[in-house]
């Protein structure tokens, strides 16, 4: 399948400390994680490549701490990563000019920061017109544009309240439609629905699925919650220790962790939601597969959908292929394994 | 946090590490000089002829900037003129306005600059602030061709106008106009009680007949304020931005902070003279580095989140300094304006030494005829002033972002100000036909100065008889000795003390830094016996700060009606000019030294109570109920677990109390004194700038010295408490 890289990272550093390109130019630019510890230095970012494709929703999960906060403030250079490279449609970020970075963002970036980042002394509506009045947009078009924004994250009638009139959720929706105002192409979110309590964060990820379907921007997204991580990710990619340990689908880590720390993420995932029938069925052994007739499930169906038939019927339930030829079979045991099992899925 | 409960038992009670053997250290380095200078007399005195005149030096350099100095053909001198100039300007226009009243020919100047500068005002939010700046710059190019053709008697307009309309002269505001206004700002900043407040104080001004004088110094202040914190923003956003510039600036505030008000005066006179834009001058460097620390600390104190937020939303970097950064720190730099107006109100007291007219002057020139009744009521002028001034900055800077912009559109969104100019102008033509209006009617003025002065004729000719031998008994038995003591001290004991305490609390740099400082600034240059004058009543009132403050502290956190009552206390008594303290005490002791550190003492106790109340506070409640729980009895628990928690942040509030006792050491030198204060009063009538700069430097450098060992102190002890 070939896909546009809307935003290509290759092998991306970075270190803080005392002089961290000293220090990489002490090490070859590979310093190991002793070679870090041994000099002080913190290896916020070792060494990620990957890409971002365009019209995605791109997770990075972590434990606190491991990097991933670090890894989209390189590619948005809040932060200057001290190695490495990052591609935004072919133009090199890290060597554009400060002219170029304030167009940049001004035009094709959005971001939502996990505290909000409102400006305390500006109303709702000033707030989210914000990035139009830095372009020097004249008042009254900034302010329409606003207006719509803030129509469509549902905050209509609060325009005139200041930040510390709303409650987070509130809060974050500001944060959100100033993040969109400018319609930017790219959109980071840095644990947008973290400082907000359950029932409020459930709300926000509709809310965000319902604006991504009508949006369809290329979307960067940190999350400590698997949970939603799943509900929300076409990829995920796993960090730890300022590395990219494993970058696949949702049910590619379910299925195959990299190692013992993603299998740890992944333990506790819906894997109703996730894992397909084909990831569990034993493997028809038929050299050219017969076509079924009568019950049977897709492949590419999620488990949680298909339990109910699976347990209910006596024999194996066959699965197919769109064209309805056999795959294989899925009994009672596999699925109550795979659904309710702790440890591997078959 | 019950780690720091357990902890405390095996800390011992002084936190340098070895304690031991510092103490052993300190010992033998005190037996070891004391020793050697009695063989040696040159490490007991420094000796007459090896001392640098240093001072010396710095009077001629002063005279040469003065006499001599010059950049091509451009003298330096010129330069200070201009600047005078300058500053003069906007000082009279704030004089004609206020209380002078303007004659026809002031005003050419006064309408070309004003008129702009009301229309700015108005119109920026509608225009933009830069198209309104350029306009202003046209007028004011037209103003200056006008003033030259007037000059030559050409051409002007708005002087012809007011002869044409036969009007000889415009008055100053009436005194209900600026009643009022106190009440509308205090009304739009802080509701109807802040109102009723600050018009009350600013009315009662003009009830004692110190409206004229009241009105004098409020103009330094309402001029030299914009100066300060202008200027004070501009070197702050610099000091952030660049590292170099940090650190040069920062050290040098630290010095400037610590040198006495009266210090700055020296210099000034040299080289503008007296009078009241030297004042203003003085009082602008003096009321500057708070406003530049505020800034430092507002933008260094934006949430990171705020900050990227900004630049996400692709600002430029000014774009970010003004629409982000600065907008976001308004409280903290709203703090920074109170503190420079709180510090102007100060230092404008204090220059009228140089000249300034006005309240200052007033009380200077009371104080000195012991006319104690016009003092206190001069006194409590500036108090209320200080006061009004200081309820609306900080009444300002605690509202939150963006209360005062009104929702409400049209003429509402300003109707305080638009009361405001109803009020004006109905007033001003008013005025004109209604004198009481205009002027407060002298026949209603009423002073309590008489009856003040007899009350205390009456009281003395009684309290002395009792008074008297008590202040007689502690000088001659407790300060005389203790000040025999100090000046007994080789300066090698002194200096070896200091260096070996420093090494073990900061290191070999520590060492270098203080004794470097008291070598060069203090025992070199022949100030060593005023210096330790200077020490010995500083620590006197100190000791009785600590004495009287903590335990008031300790009072204060175990009751919270205390608490408001003390802390109200404590925040009046702060916004009193350091002035205002001696009154009381010439009232009640005359001079002589037990007068100077109960004045000190009086001025200085503030910070000790406070921060004894806020560090105790601040132990964290399980710390406490752990204690409890450990079955201690009340005492105990104030005497193991409290104060010893407590004690850094109490030693942060000696740190600064002795910061105010050394500041009010020179302000003490008014009632005599023979210490580092003295000499600079004594430098300023013969403008003998060597003299007084490094006298006040003397005192900046014990500040320093005390400083840096304190703080280093308490860093040390609150890593050891795990204490942030
Ligand atoms: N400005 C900085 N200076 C020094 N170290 C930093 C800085 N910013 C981040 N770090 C370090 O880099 C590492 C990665 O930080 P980062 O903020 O990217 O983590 P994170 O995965 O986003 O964690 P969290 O889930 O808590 O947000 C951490 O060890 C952090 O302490
Ligand atoms: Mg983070």
């Amino acid at each position: 399948m070939a896909v546009d890289a809307q935003i290509k990272c290759r092998n991306i550093w970075k270190i803080f400390g005392a002089d961290p390109e000293a220090f990489m130019q002490r090490y070859n630019g590979k310093p190991t994680a002793d070679d870090l510890a041994q000099e002080g230095y913190i290896g916020a970012v070792r060494d990620v490549s990957f890409d971002v494709h365009k019209g995605e929703i791109l997770i990075i999960m972590g434990l606190s701490g491991s990097g991933k906060s670090t890894i989209i403030r390189c590619i948005t250079r809040l932060n200057d990563p001290t190695a490495g490279a990052v591609e935004y449609e072919g133009r090199n970020l890290l060597k554009a000019t400060p002219q170029e970075l304030i167009e940049i963002r001004r035009h094709k970036m959005g971001m939502v920061f996990q505290s909000f980042g409102l400006l305390p002394h500006r109303t709702v509506l000033s707030n989210v017109a914000f990035p139009l009045e830095v372009q020097n947009l004249d008042q009254l078009e900034r302010e329409k544009r606003a207006m719509e924004m803030i129509e469509l994250v549902g905050l209509g009638g609060r325009e005139n309240y200041f930040p510390r009139e709303l409650s987070g959720g509130q809060q974050q929706r500001v944060g959100i439609a100033r993040s969109l105002a400018v319609e930017p192409d790219i959109w980071f979110l840095d644990e947008p629905f973290s400082a907000l309590d359950p029932l409020i964060r459930a709300e926000m990820q509709d809310e965000f699925i319902r604006l991504q379907q009508m949006l369809k921007k290329t979307i960067v997204f940190i999350t400590h919650d698997f949970e939603e991580a799943t509900k929300l990710a076409d990829r995920i990619g796993i960090m730890k220790d300022g590395q990219m340990v494993q970058l696949c689908t949702p049910e590619e880590m379910v299925l195959n962790p990299a190692d013992e720390y993603v299998a740890e993420f992944a333990r506790n995932a819906p894997r109703d939601r996730i894992v397909s029938a084909a990831a569990i069925m034993k493997k028809s052994t038929a050299k050219t597969p017969p076509r079924v007739s009568g019950a049977s499930v897709l492949a590419n169906t999620k488990i949680g959908e298909i339990a109910e038939q699976v347990i209910n019927s006596e024999v194996p339930t066959p699965v197919t292929d769109a064209a309805g030829m056999l795959l294989g079979h899925v009994d009672r045991e596999r699925i109550t394994k795979a659904l309710f099992g702790k440890g591997d899925i078959v | 946090m019950n780690s720091a409960v357990t902890d405390l038992g095996k800390t011992p009670s002084s936190s340098i590490p070895g304690a031991h053997s510092f103490w052993v250290q300190i010992v033998a380095m005190i037996c070891l000089t004391v020793v050697l200078s009695l063989v040696l007399p040159f490490m007991k005195t420094w000796p007459q002829e090896w001392i640098v005149p240093i001072k010396g030096w710095v009077t001629q350099f002063f005279t040469w900037l003065d006499k001599e100095a010059a950049i091509g053909s451009l003298k330096f001198k010129t330069v200070t003129r201009s600047i005078s100039w300058l500053l003069e300007q906007p000082l009279d226009w704030a004089e004609y306005i206020l209380y002078r009243g303007i004659k026809a020919r002031d005003l050419p100047a006064m309408f070309w600059i004003f008129l702009p500068v009301i229309g700015l005002s108005v119109l920026h939010t509608k225009f933009g602030m830069r198209r309104c700046l350029m306009v202003v710059a046209t007028i004011w190019a037209i103003s200056l061709a006008d003033n030259v053709l007037f000059q030559f008697g050409l051409f002007e307009l708005p002087h012809t106008a007011m002869e044409a309309l036969g009007v000889k002269k415009l008055d100053a505001l009436p005194w209900i106009v600026i009643v009022a206004g106190a009440g509308i700002l205090g009304h739009w900043i802080g509701g109807w009680k802040l109102a009723l407040f600050s018009a009350g104080c600013i009315g009662y001004l003009a009830v004692m007949g110190l409206w004229r004088d009241s009105m004098r110094t409020f103009s330094i202040v309402l001029v030299s304020v914009p100066f300060a914190v202008g200027l004070g923003l501009g070197l702050g956003i610099w000091v952030t931005r660049s590292k170099r510039a940090a650190a040069i600036i920062s050290p040098m505030f630290d010095i400037m902070q610590a040198t006495p008000h009266m210090a700055y005066l020296v210099p000034v006179v040299v080289l503008f003279g007296a009078g009241q834009v030297p004042a203003m001058i003085a009082t602008v460097i003096f009321a500057m580095p708070p406003m530049a620390r505020c800034t430092i600390l507002g933008i260094q104190t934006v949430s990171s989140d705020v900050e990227e937020s900004g630049r996400m939303s692709g600002c430029t970097p000014r774009q970010l300094l003004w629409k982000v950064t600065l907008p976001s720190s308004q409280r903290i730099l709203m703090l920074g304006v109170n503190q420079v107006v709180m510090q102007t109100l100060a230092m404008v007291v204090i220059a009228s030494m140089v000249g300034a007219q006005g309240l200052g002057h007033k009380l200077l020139f009371s104080l000195q005829q012991l006319r104690l009744g016009a003092a206190v009521e001069q006194g409590l002028a500036i108090v209320l002033m200080a006061v009004v001034l200081d309820r609306l900055t900080q009444a300002y800077a605690n509202r939150a972002p963006g209360e005062l912009a009104s929702r409400e559109t049209g003429w509402k969104a300003k109707k305080h100000f638009w009361i405001f100019l109803a009020v004006a102008v109905a007033a001003y033509l008013l005025a004109q036909f209604v004198p009481l209006v205009e002027k407060y009617p002298r026949a209603y003025t009423f002073t309590l100065g008489r009856n003040i002065d007899f009350a205390l004729r009456a009281f003395s000719k009684h309290a002395y008889d009792y008074i008297n031998p008590v202040r007689d008994f502690i000088t001659i038995y407790m300060l005389i000795p203790f000040r025999d003591f100090f000046l007994w001290l080789p300066w090698t004991t002194v200096i070896g003390v200091v260096g070996l305490t420093a090494y073990w609390l900061g290191g070999i740099r520590t060492t270098l830094l203080t004794t470097g400082l008291i070598g060069f600034v203090i025992l070199i240059t022949g100030n060593w016996e005023q210096g330790v004058l200077t020490l010995y009543l500083v620590t006197s009132a100190v000791i009785l700060c600590v004495l009287i403050g903590v335990p008031i502290g300790i009072w204060a956190s175990r009751s919270d009606r205390a608490a408001r009552a003390i802390m109200a206390t404590c925040d009046t008594l702060q916004t009193f000019p350091s002035f205002i303290y001696l009154i009381p005490v010439i009232m009640l002791l005359k001079v002589g030294d037990l007068s100077n550190v109960i004045a000190i003492l009086a001025y200085a106790t503030v910070p000790a109570v406070r921060y004894t109340y806020l560090g105790i506070k601040r132990i964290p409640d399980v710390t406490i109920e752990a204690s409890i729980a450990n079955g201690t009895t009340p005492f105990q628990r104030l005497w193991k677990v409290e104060l010893p928690i407590a004690l850094p942040e109490i030693m942060l509030g000696i740190n600064q109390t002795i910061m105010m006792a050394l500041a009010m050491t020179a302000i003490t030198a008014l009632i005599g004194s023979s210490d580092l204060g003295q000499e600079i009063y004594r430098a300023l009538p013969t403008a003998d700038s060597g003299r007084g700069i490094m006298a006040g430097l003397g005192i900046a450098v014990i500040g320093i010295v005390a400083d840096r060992l304190i703080q280093a102190w308490a860093a040390e002890r609150k890593k050891q408490l795990g204490i942030n």
